[in-house]
């Protein structure tokens, strides 16, 4: 059998496809812990990157009619993305380990010839002391770009960087799924 | 420790056949390419679960050709293809996303800069499921080539973009579906960045005079393959 079919750039025109809703994930009824998630995404100059697809995944709360567990923002002109969603709680991880909750991002834009992932988690969350990804970055400014900051009730904010920053800003660690 | 319950993983991808991070002759990649190594992670349920779409709520967009009842302009195609997992087995009622530039290469998009008209009655997105046995069509124009500023004088091959989501969310794939014959393919850095050739070939679709319809439009086919799991689950 042949092999997956090769990735090609989402391009600088993926808008076309854009549908602003989808980052309120909240939008067909869900009801649950509604919680806000924003961002950003720079560069290695530090430069906003204006045009990127961001997409937000989780495995928990369950998807279904009411909850798509996915979403997607373009950045804007500042390189900011903003999600609505519900709070996702732990989830099974190989063996008989448990991950901490998480969300699974995507990134896609003019640049990435196929998509980077990366994930969010939350800051304080005990489970994180024993989450099987988090144990496994050892650099400790590497692993806190997995996690986001509480910036108030319900609000959560990570930001994203495609390269270490002209001022030494650490490289967002990208997964390789 | 592993348990019996686990899900079972995405095959790995095929050496060659993803294109990398970092390609010096796409300038857009020097900026954007990540420049340390990417952690492993062995896949969950994160991983192998993925989002479903279905029409009542993401509703199909199959004519890209005509809005409001008129016509674009340009050269009518029909687009078919069957998605299948690297097991070979059809990816039914899954979701595939579409857009492109129009007969004379225009974006319908503020940030097109690129002096050719637009057209008002392209529709520059498309939206389709496939059946159960992973066929999806649709129709739309033959997109222009284009030029982007990547270094003098450079000019995008005509290309479908497309977008996938598969079982599961590490099967997402985003590509371009290219059209045979097409000068521009052997100067163009982002299809060239696909390291094995015959990958590369399998992105440029076929002239299908079997899809193609009399005194109307011509057919060409595009299958394409998502990732599929390293191992096969006991039927049955
Ligand atoms: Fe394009």
């Amino acid at each position: 059998m042949p092999a997956a079919t090769s990735g090609q750039t989402i391009g600088p025109f993926w808008h076309l496809i854009e549908h602003p809703e989808w980052a309120d994930l909240t939008r067909f009824g869900a009801a649950g812990d509604r919680i806000e998630l924003t961002g950003s995404v720079t560069d290695g100059d530090g430069a906003a990157v204006t045009d990127a697809a961001v997409e937000l995944w989780q495995a928990d709360p369950p998807a279904d009619h009411l909850f798509p567990g996915f979403g997607r923002c373009r950045t804007d002109a500042r390189g900011e993305f903003r999600f609505t969603t519900l709070k996702p709680g732990p989830v099974p991880g190989r063996g008989n380990a448990q991950q901490a909750p998480h969300f699974a991002i995507a990134l896609h834009a003019r640049g990435l010839l196929k998509g980077l992932v990366t994930r969010a988690y939350f800051a304080g969350d005990p489970m994180n002391e024993s989450d099987p990804l988090l144990s496994s970055i050892d650099d400790p400014e590497r692993r806190a770009t997995l996690i986001a900051r509480s910036r108030g009730a319900g609000h959560w904010r990570i930001d994203i960087r495609l390269q270490r920053g002209p001022s030494g800003e650490t490289e967002t660690v990208f997964l390789d799924v | 420790m592993e348990s019996a319950r686990d899900p079972i993983p995405f095959r790995p991808y095929e050496p060659g056949t993803q294109p990398p991070y970092d390609v010096p002759a796409y300038g857009s990649t020097h900026k954007r390419h990540p420049q340390e190594a990417l952690a492993r992670l062995p896949h969950t349920v994160t991983e192998v679960a993925g989002p479903r779409f279905n029409p009542s709520q993401f509703p199909p967009i199959p004519d890209l050709s005509a809005v409001n009842g008129k016509a674009a302009l340009g050269e009518r195609i029909i687009v078919r293809g069957r998605i299948t997992d690297e097991g070979g087995h059809p990816v039914p009622h899954t979701i595939v996303e579409i857009w492109q530039a129009n007969a004379a290469g225009r974006y319908q998009h503020p940030a097109d800069q690129h002096d050719a008209p637009s057209d008002p009655n392209f529709r520059g997105e498309g939206r389709v499921y496939t059946d159960e046995d992973g066929w999806y069509r649709f129709i739309s124009i033959k997109p222009g080539a284009y030029p982007w500023r990547n270094h003098h004088n450079a000019w995008r091959p005509n290309h479908i973009h497309f977008s996938f989501f598969g079982s599961g969310f590490a099967a997402r794939l985003i590509t371009q579906m290219y059209f045979p014959g097409d000068p521009l393919l052997e100067l163009d850095p982002i299809f060239l960045a696909i390291p094995d050739k015959a990958a590369r070939d399998r992105l440029v679709c076929k002239l299908d005079m079997t899809l193609t319809e009399p005194e109307w439009a011509l057919g060409y086919r595009f299958d394409v393959v998502l990732r599929g799991h390293a191992a096969t689950p006991m039927e049955g």
